[in-house]
């Protein structure tokens, strides 16, 4: 099932009453989802994407804009009319059912034509749970679970409807950091085989970049930049996007540009062939843009080797580091470091993984090498 | 637009179980202050009641401080509660301190014991308590009346529930710099478990103005008469069994302490009630 | 010296220990002791056997089956009642946002006012005099019934006055604690059965109800209990002496026992207290025996 936001507005009331103005939640949000892939909502909190997927869901109507399904207008529909299967954080989970009556319970809401005999929504539920592998659990409560075990029940639950769009929130944030990883490549599994589209929140890059086909980058009501992964990565459109995405994070300067030259403080780090700025910017570098060199144009200081395994990092300072960005840290191969002076530390950096913005607005500086 | 009318239409019942609820809880005490505020002539010449006072007068007031010893009553009941509760205060905050805080031989048997006795009703206990007062000499005194109120197994739980709730830190850090128990005890935890302590205070307080089993049994001599065993004297044998303005005036006097009480505690009560207390 | 600090703990409880063995443990011992002696006189601290006579005498009296009785009316007619009315307006209080507050406040007030005179007030509006009949009569008489005096009038009249003062009384706590614990339920719950498309009467039954019951099955226990132990409220309708109102219970034949026109037998009091305990007991076990087997049937 397709998904169309089209100017999508939630306005809140404000709390303190005396400021008067409307918090805006979500501002007039424009996309297209399409069928059958998995989405990810992805912000830091208070940026607006739980309200989104309330707004899909129908939990919540929305103050301006149209939401359809394919092509139904589902603006007005209540959420009990959309079919949408809906994961929650918390998974809600009805404590004083068995996991069975747990994952039959939407199943007995239907009616009319839809209505199934007990032996059809058995049939139906043992179904679901035999999908996130939960089938000796049936006869269980939910307090005799472990967090994993109630996230595949919550799965189960919003599966077991077929639901035209299934919507996960923040579905790994209760979970350990080992259950963590597994987990998220259960949803991969389970979106692939049924091929629903899939929306899920989370405020974890690392989450979305790794089973997302589509992420989209919300802050502060305002949809930032979408595309796949690794394109977004590649390719942020502004500063934030680019602080957003990325472990380790990428590093940010404060920068010049004159002469058809690129500087980082006085450190003259690249050669612009085309240019349309002058004047001060903000440089960003990604962990992996740097090439270790004594002769390289960025200076640094105060240097020393991190070893993770196969990689190392050199983390250094440099004068005109942001202030949130107390160190440089480059990820290198270990050979290049083989005969790494720390006392001379100096770097090339790669093209590709450098990007300009401006410095007030934060809107990327396209440049040509 | 149309889903939003329907949302209001639907709250319309809800609306109006709530208004009655509200008239029958509170048109009693409309009645109360309306009738109390009528003359005696006039009041007996309303065959059918009226619902405003034509003539409002205050003499009733009046007539319920001098006719009746209201005030002594009043007095009573303010230094029953006063003593009471103060003292409960200081038995409860020992107790809870050596449940919460002390080790010492036999605590866990003596918390089960005191836990158990929550389960005996007031009735099964007050007659041997009549019998002993009476032994003792102390009925219409008011020893008689406080001393078998002075305790609540309840509150001690309660209250020590709310002192372990204090990290062990705390305690450990004040025996570290040499403070005595009893100077954690009134430096440290009172100040830290207040809110606590004043909502249990207020629950005793209105416990003891509303008492009337127990001093009814142990007065028989209005000097030492409660507003609630007062009001039954004067509903029986003051103002003239017929002059119902006047007891309304009395009866106003009395609720009025508790009811501004609870305009300024509101919040504080109503937690302290549904976080455990039942009434009486 | 260390031996002692080492029961200083003891130290603490010594107040609270004294006053709840005086007034507590040794009166629980003492009063199966009258229970069973027979004739004691208070003033010569005498009596004149042991045996059980004291219960066969109260359960013989007439008074005290009436009083049974009308404890039980009361009981079976204000817990049902008033935790279902407490239950409808919790619904209803939990289903507005406006004036939430205000009528929380309103509906909690008799909590603290004192029964005994606001039962006055009750008498006044249902009383017939010489000079009125009383509001509710005139009521009445609007809508073309008859006049009754429901003070000392007929038994059911002064039943209806005694079990709706009762209710009025009790129904606060119950509102409030059970508007709390609506209150408690997660809303996500109710999310939850929004998006799986649950009609409002399904939600009520099979999530609501089931997760408020632990505290409504709370209140009928202590309702139960309460109820058994009314006393004060009847006062504060009928005056101090009940037995000529015909308007006993077991707690007012206790004290009318212990003292009062026809007190002085303490052993008959004792008698009937523990006749009591047994009964709120017996009841108080098969509540939490119900309460059991419904949640086996949950699947608990």
């Amino acid at each position: 099932m397709k998904i169309i936001l089209k100017n999508l507005t939630k306005r809140f009331p404000n709390r303190n009453k005396k400021a008067g103005t409307d918090v805006i939640a979500v501002n007039n949000l424009d996309f297209d989802i399409p069928d059958g892939k998995l989405v990810g909502l992805l912000g830091p909190s208070g940026c607006g994407k739980s309200t989104t997927l309330n707004l899909i869901s129908g939990l919540e109507k929305p103050t301006e804009g149209r939401i359809f399904f394919g092509d139904d207008d589902v603006t007005e529909l209540p959420a009990m009319n959309r079919g949408v299967g809906l994961v929650f954080q918390s998974y809600a989970l009805y404590p004083h059912l068995t996991v069975f009556k747990n994952i039959r319970f939407p199943l007995e809401n239907l009616k009319g034509d839809a209505k199934l005999s007990k032996e059809e929504m058995a049939e139906r539920v043992s179904k679901a749970a035999a999908m996130v592998q939960i089938g000796d659990l049936m006869d269980r409560h939910p307090s005799e679970l472990s967090g994993g075990q109630q996230q595949r029940v919550a799965i189960a639950r919003a599966l077991v409807k077929m639901p035209r769009v299934l919507l996960l929130d923040e579905p790994l944030s209760n979970l350990d950091a080992r259950l963590r990883l597994q987990t998220r490549e259960e949803i991969r599994r389970i979106q692939k085989e049924t091929g629903i589209t899939t929306i899920f929140v989370t405020h974890d890059q690392d989450e979305a970049m790794s089973i997302c086909d589509l992420i989209l980058l919300m802050k502060d009501g305002i949809l930032m930049q979408s595309g796949s992964p690794q394109d977004v990565y590649d390719d942020p459109e502004n500063l934030f996007v680019a602080r957003f995405l990325g472990t380790p994070p990428i590093n940010v300067f404060e920068g010049s540009i004159s002469d058809g030259g690129l500087f980082i403080g006085k450190d003259r780090v690249m050669e612009l062939k085309s240019c349309q700025a002058e004047g001060p910017v903000v440089v960003a570098v990604r962990p992996e843009g740097f090439i270790p060199d004594e002769n390289g144009p960025l200076k640094c200081i105060d240097a020393r080797t991190e070893v993770m395994g196969r990689d190392v990092s050199i983390v250094s300072k440099h004068d005109s580091l942001f202030d949130d960005c107390p160190v440089m840290r480059s990820i290198v191969s270990a050979d290049a470091v083989k005969n790494f002076d720390t006392t001379r530390t100096a770097f090339f950096l790669k093209p590709g993984k450098v990007f300009v913005f401006d410095s007030k607005t934060g809107a990327r500086i396209r440049f040509e090498v | 637009m149309d889903i939003k009318t329907r949302n209001i239409l639907s709250k319309i019942p809800v609306y109006i179980i709530l208004v009655l609820q509200a008239l029958l809880v509170l048109f009693p005490f409309y009645w109360m202050i309306l009738t109390s505020l009528k003359s005696y002539a006039s009041y007996n010449t309303e065959y059918i009641p009226k619902f405003y006072a034509s003539d409002p007068t205050f003499q009733n007031y009046v007539d319920a401080f001098t006719e009746v010893p209201l005030g002594k009553y009043l007095f009573n009941t303010l230094i029953f509660t006063v003593i009471t509760t103060a003292l409960m205060l200081v038995v409860i905050t020992l107790a809870a301190f050596a449940f919460a805080r002390l080790s010492f031989p036999g605590k866990n048997i003596a918390f089960t014991l005191f836990l158990s006795l929550m389960m005996i009703p007031a009735e099964l206990v007050i007659i041997t308590n009549y019998a002993t007062i009476t032994t003792l000499q102390l009925r219409n005194t008011f020893a008689g009346l406080i001393l078998p109120s002075v305790t609540s197994v309840f509150y001690i739980y309660l209250l020590k529930e709310n002192f372990e709730s204090v990290p062990d830190d705390l305690y450990l850090a004040s025996k570290a710099d040499g403070t005595s128990d009893m100077k954690y005890l009134l430096k440290v935890l009172i100040p830290i478990c207040r809110p606590t302590m004043i909502t249990i205070t207020i629950l005793k307080v209105i416990e003891c103005w509303n008492s009337f089993v127990w001093p009814r049994l142990i007065t028989d001599d209005p000097a030492y008469f409660l507003v609630s065993n007062g009001i039954q004297e004067i509903r029986e044998n003051g103002f003239g069994r017929e002059n119902i303005p006047a007891m309304m005036a009395a009866v106003v006097i009395i609720s009025l302490p508790l009811i501004v009480l609870f305009l300024i505690f509101r919040r504080k009560i109503m937690e302290g009630v549904a976080s455990g207390g039942t009434k009486g | 010296m260390k031996r002692m600090e080492k029961y200083k703990g003891w130290l603490y409880l010594l107040p609270a220990i004294l006053f709840l063995g005086a007034f507590m443990i040794y009166p629980l011992f003492d009063v199966f002791v009258y229970s069973f002696e027979e004739g004691y006189n208070f003033a010569s601290g005498t009596y004149f056997g042991t045996g059980t006579y004291n219960y066969s005498y109260v359960l013989r009296d007439p008074y005290f089956i009436s009083a049974l009785k009308n404890t039980f009316l009361i009981v079976m007619i204000t817990v049902p009642l008033s935790t279902g009315i407490a239950l409808v307006i919790s619904l209803c209080l939990s289903s507005i946002e406006k004036l939430r507050d205000l009528f929380q406040t309103f509906f909690f007030l008799p909590y603290v006012t004192n029964t005994l005179a606001v039962g006055l007030i009750f008498m006044i509006l249902f009383k017939k005099t010489p000079y009125s009949d009383g509001l509710v009569n005139n009521l009445i008489h609007l809508f073309g019934g008859s006049t009754i005096d429901f003070i000392e009038g007929p038994y059911s009249a002064k039943l209806f006055v005694m079990c709706f003062y009762t209710i009025w009384v009790v129904l606060p706590f119950k509102i409030l604690i059970l508007t709390s614990a609506l209150a408690s339920v997660p809303r996500v719950y109710y999310n939850a059965a929004m998006v799986d498309g649950t009609p409002s009467y399904r939600i009520f039954f099979r999530i609501t109800l089931p997760m408020i019951s632990p505290m409504i099955f709370y209140l009928v226990i202590t309702g139960f209990i309460g109820a058994f132990k009314a006393y004060s409220d009847e006062v504060a309708i009928f005056g101090t002496d009940l037995n000529s109102a015909g308007m006993n219970t077991i707690v007012g034949y206790i004290y009318d026992m212990l003292y009062g026109n026809s007190g002085g037998y303490p052993s008959f009091a004792s008698a009937t207290a523990i006749i009591l305990f047994v009964i709120i007991l017996t009841i108080t076990v098969i509540n939490l025996g119900v309460k059991d087997r419904s949640s086996i049937n949950k699947g608990r």
